[in-house]
């Protein structure tokens, strides 16, 4: 048996306060002054703690950020000066897809390692757009046990990333005759790439490269963006070339073990020309998600690559298109249009854009993604706040040009580990122990539509009104 | 009219907070310009100005109580009568920063209210629906035809339900309510508030679940009323607490965690959780998944067998969560005899659950009860095993759609730890625990509750369920809710009525929130 695959995780505090939701607000003017029973002092989480403190130094209060929101203070004052608000910060936060709760517990796991757990039921609402229609089926009895995160069988994470032959054929003397191409496995199926905005400083490609090393999976980056920083990590990092621009990055090309070109019509002698580069090179096509994207990879499955990259905008979308469909559909409509051409094991699916929670990794499998690619959980681990500011020029609140190599690895590796740890338990829940049995395996899971149909349908009959 | 015509319901009388200031949905204020005249304790029928004869200062309102603007066409509306102008009324803007999607605020506050009275509240609160946008949020009863309409007193209507119907001679346990206390463990919750649930489950002739976290000693005086829980830890289990029981329940999964077992992290597992459970001081405690001696219906059956041989009048729950197949298990269950299965949703409560757990994996119990109901009556084993439904049904209108939709009753959790005052701030997992002294074991944090108040709180909440489940009843004219159980045919989907037909029923709350 393989050594147990593992994600060494270690707390990294964060660089800044961060922002919390509710801020406590008190009115003084009202104050007993020297009541006994202040509840300051009674606050079990100690976020008064350094009250007076703060004042003398005029830094910003801490309870600002760390209130537990138990309403103690608020219903045990003896003269009812307290009341609580959203921290308006925490509002600012992201946009409707990266919402403040999805940023705040990539801090929180980018900090710890450890996955989000917490007491009292599921808070959200009943059902939600894309990957938030969906349920993981679970198995009551009938299972292997699970390793989870606790430690017992081992749950293989592994994908490929190499291609495979359609089938196998034996010489006469029942000796292999196919010739089978090398092998690419990576030990789970979360790959990173270089974010398309962002505060990008060189440290910040080095911690992400010096995460994906030290995890054992490969970030694309665009090639013009490896800088001799980034050549101790060139094993694991994908330069992403084109038809065009790849003959400047032969050196390159050589050193790396996988690439990606970018998908245009006739690429055909490039990857030949790619192969006679790097004979052990592995290769990926980066396309657009788009109306054609089935059609698309129905054509580049044929071609003597490794991995379809399929790129959807950063919330998850086609692009092209007036009424996008969500990356949850596509990966759908892609993987079944390769299975019903008998070519999907050729080949190896991966998906970006939009990918912002473990959840999502194991739900883009189950609809038919070999594995997904990440890029701005990335950034968030580093203490973006997805402002979007960058976009326009102004400067980072967070301070991502000042990132180090040491914390922003750590922290994107504490986050993979959080991730990884989720997917044991999701995968655990089901009684699977391969990721890649859970490729498009949509009988472990439930979708809203289905479940509408079978259960209310006899009951309420036809639904009115879509999801979205 | 209840099965055992010697039982009466339990008496409500007012338990007021724990706290100090409560939380209401409007907030008075009354600034410098008052003079005490005292004419708005005198004008306010609803308490919400108080004023007591040996002391003459303005006594801050009780803000829960005022029932708002509305209040607006009466003589007695304070604002307008206060001579000095001297209070105003607002909404109070603290209720965005408490409760979420499935647990609005104003539901929050409408249950410590009928906690606190016995009665519905008087303050114009949403606490029938929440806001999550789906499964009982978008279902409504139909309008009942007034004809139909039958003018009997509460006391005359049969909320009971039957535990054992399989005929096997064991005993018919009746509950008087449809609903029974969801298991909570010696280590999650404080010992006063275990001991509160099930004085308050004697008083109300139902049952309460030990969790799996052992048997402590305190709970013998009510052993009639507690159900022992055999989990996948098997923490405390011992053949006496099998044998003290009326009901065992096998807990193969949660709803909040389905496929995981449970969560004690470390800092709750004090000297004495650790003496109970038999482990270590400050060791999280995961119980294993699944039952390590389970891995088909026969083994389930050799469970379930065992436990009937140790206990010849113990009836068998078995408590499964909510997976893709749940009307196969459930009819698996049956055929292992168990007398009770329990379904238990996903969007279930729970003390520890990693998020991803309890947002993703299995499927709520709205679409649960149907199907395994439906699967039942086809089966031909509909009315021989009592289904009992739970994860995310949080008030009296959740419980009567869940029996309109196929279970016999319900088993309710946090419901109940709302009565006690518990805002769902979700930490009840770390540190010392529950910071309001429910939800923790910590010594000091534990003795903020006390038994007589869990028990009392508990019982006016359910008293003030059923003041609503009876009224459902009348309108439909049934004397008795075994007669709702699988009536989907009286309920409605928003989503599934064209618009004309919607705009008939209450709107389905759509706030945009910030979680």
């Amino acid at each position: 048996m393989p050594k147990k695959y593992h994600i060494y995780v270690s707390p990294v505090p964060p660089r800044l306060n961060p922002i919390g939701k509710y801020t406590t607000i008190e009115f003084r003017e009202d104050c007993a002054g020297s009541c006994r029973k202040c509840v300051k002092k009674k606050c079990i989480y100690d976020i008064f703690k350094n009250n007076y403190l703060h004042m003398s130094t005029m830094e910003e209060p801490e309870y600002l950020y760390t209130c537990n929101s138990c309403f103690r203070c608020v219903q045990e004052c003896t003269k009812g000066i307290f009341s609580r608000v959203i921290n308006p910060e925490y509002r600012a936060l992201g946009d409707k897809y990266w919402t403040p709760d999805i940023i705040y517990k990539t801090w929180f796991q980018a900090h710890s390692g450890k996955i989000p757990v917490s007491g009292a039921g599921y808070r959200g609402p009943f059902v939600g757009y894309g990957f938030d229609s969906m349920w993981t089926d679970m198995s009551e009895i009938v299972r292997p046990t699970r390793d989870g995160i606790h430690g017992r069988e081992y749950i293989n994470t592994c994908i490929e990333l190499s291609r495979r032959p359609l089938r196998l054929s034996f010489n006469d003397d029942m000796s292999l005759a196919t010739k089978v191409p090398p092998i690419l496995e990576i030990p789970l199926p979360i790959l990173f790439q270089q974010p398309d905005f962002g505060v990008l400083s060189p440290n910040i490609l080095i911690s992400i490269a010096k995460a994906a090393e030290k995890i054992g999976t490969l970030m694309f980056i665009k090639a013009k963006d490896i800088t001799s920083d980034l050549i101790p990590y060139v094993s694991n990092l994908i330069p992403c070339i084109n038809k065009n621009n790849f003959r400047d990055y032969t050196e390159i090309i050589r050193m790396c073990r996988m690439v990606e070109i970018d998908y245009e019509q006739g690429i055909k002698d490039e990857i030949s020309q790619l192969r006679q580069i790097n004979q052990d090179l592995f290769i990926s096509v980066g396309i657009r998600v788009n109306k054609e994207a089935a059609q698309s990879a129905l054509e580049i499955a044929q071609k003597d690559i490794d991995t379809i990259h399929f790129y959807a905008d950063n919330n998850g979308q086609e692009y092209d298109s007036e009424n996008p469909l969500f990356i949850k559909e596509k990966i759908r409509e892609v993987h079944l249009a390769l299975v019903k051409k008998s070519i999907r094991r050729k080949v190896n699916l991966l998906f970006s854009g939009g990918m912002a929670m473990a959840e999502h990794v194991a739900k883009a499998i189950i609809c038919g993604a070999d594995g997904v690619v990440i890029d701005h959980p990335l950034l968030i681990a580093m203490e973006c706040r997805m402002c979007y500011r960058c976009k326009n020029g102004l400067s980072c609140p967070s301070k991502l040009e000042e990132v180090e190599p040491s914390y922003g690895s750590q922290r994107a590796i504490n986050l993979i580990g959080a991730w990884h740890s989720q997917l044991l338990e999701i995968m655990g829940a089901m009684g699977l122990r391969e990721a890649r049995r859970l490729r498009g395996e949509v009988g472990r899971s439930m979708w809203f539509e289905d479940l509408e149909k079978e259960c209310f349908g006899p009951i309420f009959g036809k639904r009115q009104v879509s999801l979205n | 009219m209840n099965l055992n015509e010697n039982y009466k319901l339990p008496e409500t009388y007012e338990t007021p907070s724990r706290f100090r200031n409560t939380i209401g949905k409007y907030t008075i204020k009354r600034n410098s310009n008052c003079i005490s005249c005292g004419l708005c304790a005198k004008l306010c029928p609803y308490g919400v100005h108080q004023r007591y004869d040996n002391y003459s200062k303005p006594i801050r309102p009780v803000e829960h109580k005022c029932i708002g603007p509305i209040c607006k066409e009466n003589s007695y509306y304070c604002i307008d009568r206060c001579p000095q102008k001297a209070l105003t009324l607002r909404p109070n803007p603290i209720l965005e920063t408490m409760g979420d999607y499935r647990w609005t605020s104003e539901m929050l506050i409408a249950h410590f209210e009928m906690a606190e009275t016995g009665s519905l509240p008087k303050v114009n609160l949403e606490y029938d629906l929440g806001n999550s946008g789906g499964g009982f949020d978008k279902i409504r009863f139909i309008k009942p035809d007034q004809h139909k309409y039958i003018d009997i007193s509460d006391d005359k209507i049969d909320t009971s339900v039957q535990l054992n119907k399989t005929g096997d001679g064991r005993p018919i346990k009746t509950i008087s309510i449809p609903c029974y206390g969801g298991g909570m463990s010696y280590g999650s919750t404080a010992l006063p508030v275990m001991v509160g649930r099930a004085r308050a489950a004697k008083r109300l002739n139902t049952l309460t679940c030990t969790g799996e976290g052992g048997y402590p000693p305190e709970l013998l005086p009510y052993k009639d009323h507690v159900i022992t829980q055999v989990a996948t830890g098997l923490f405390g289990v011992r053949e006496e607490t099998i044998k003290y029981c009326p009901v065992m329940e096998f807990k193969y999964a949660q709803g909040a965690k389905p496929g995981l077992g449970g969560h004690l992290l470390g800092s709750k597992v004090t000297p004495a959780v650790a003496a109970m459970r038999e482990t270590v001081v400050g060791s999280s405690l995961f119980s294993p998944f699944p039952f390590h001696s389970v891995y088909s219906v026969e083994d389930h059956k050799k469970h379930v067998d065992w436990m009937k041989e140790i206990n010849h009048n113990v009836l068998v729950s078995v408590k499964v969560s909510t997976p893709t197949d749940v009307d196969m298990v459930a009819v698996g269950a049956y055929y292992a005899g168990a007398h009770i299965v329990h379904i238990d949703g996903s969007y279930g409560g729970t003390g520890a659950a990693p998020d991803i757990a309890k947002k993703n994996i299995a499927m709520p119990i709205e679409y649960a009860i149907p199907k395994v109901h439906n699967f039942l009556l086809n089966e031909g084993a509909r009315d021989k095993i009592c289904l009992i439904a739970s994860g995310g049904i949080r008030n009296a209108m959740d419980v009567a759609k869940a029996i309109a939709l196929g279970a016999d009753g319900v088993v309710i959790g946090t419901a109940e730890l709302v009565a006690l005052e518990c805002v769902r701030c979700s930490n009840c997992e770390s540190g010392r625990g529950c910071a309001r002294g429910i939800a923790t074991t910590d010594p000091e944090l534990g003795y903020m509750i006390t038994e007589e108040y869990a028990e009392q709180r508990i019982i006016n909440m359910y008293m003030a369920w059923r003041k609503q489940w009876c009224e459902i009843l009348r309108g439909f004219g049934m004397k008795s809710l075994k007669e709702l159980v699988g009536r989907s045919d009286l309920l409605v989907h928003l989503d599934y009525l064209d618009e004309s037909e919607r705009k008939k029923y209450k709107p389905a709350p759509n706030i945009q929130m910030v979680i």
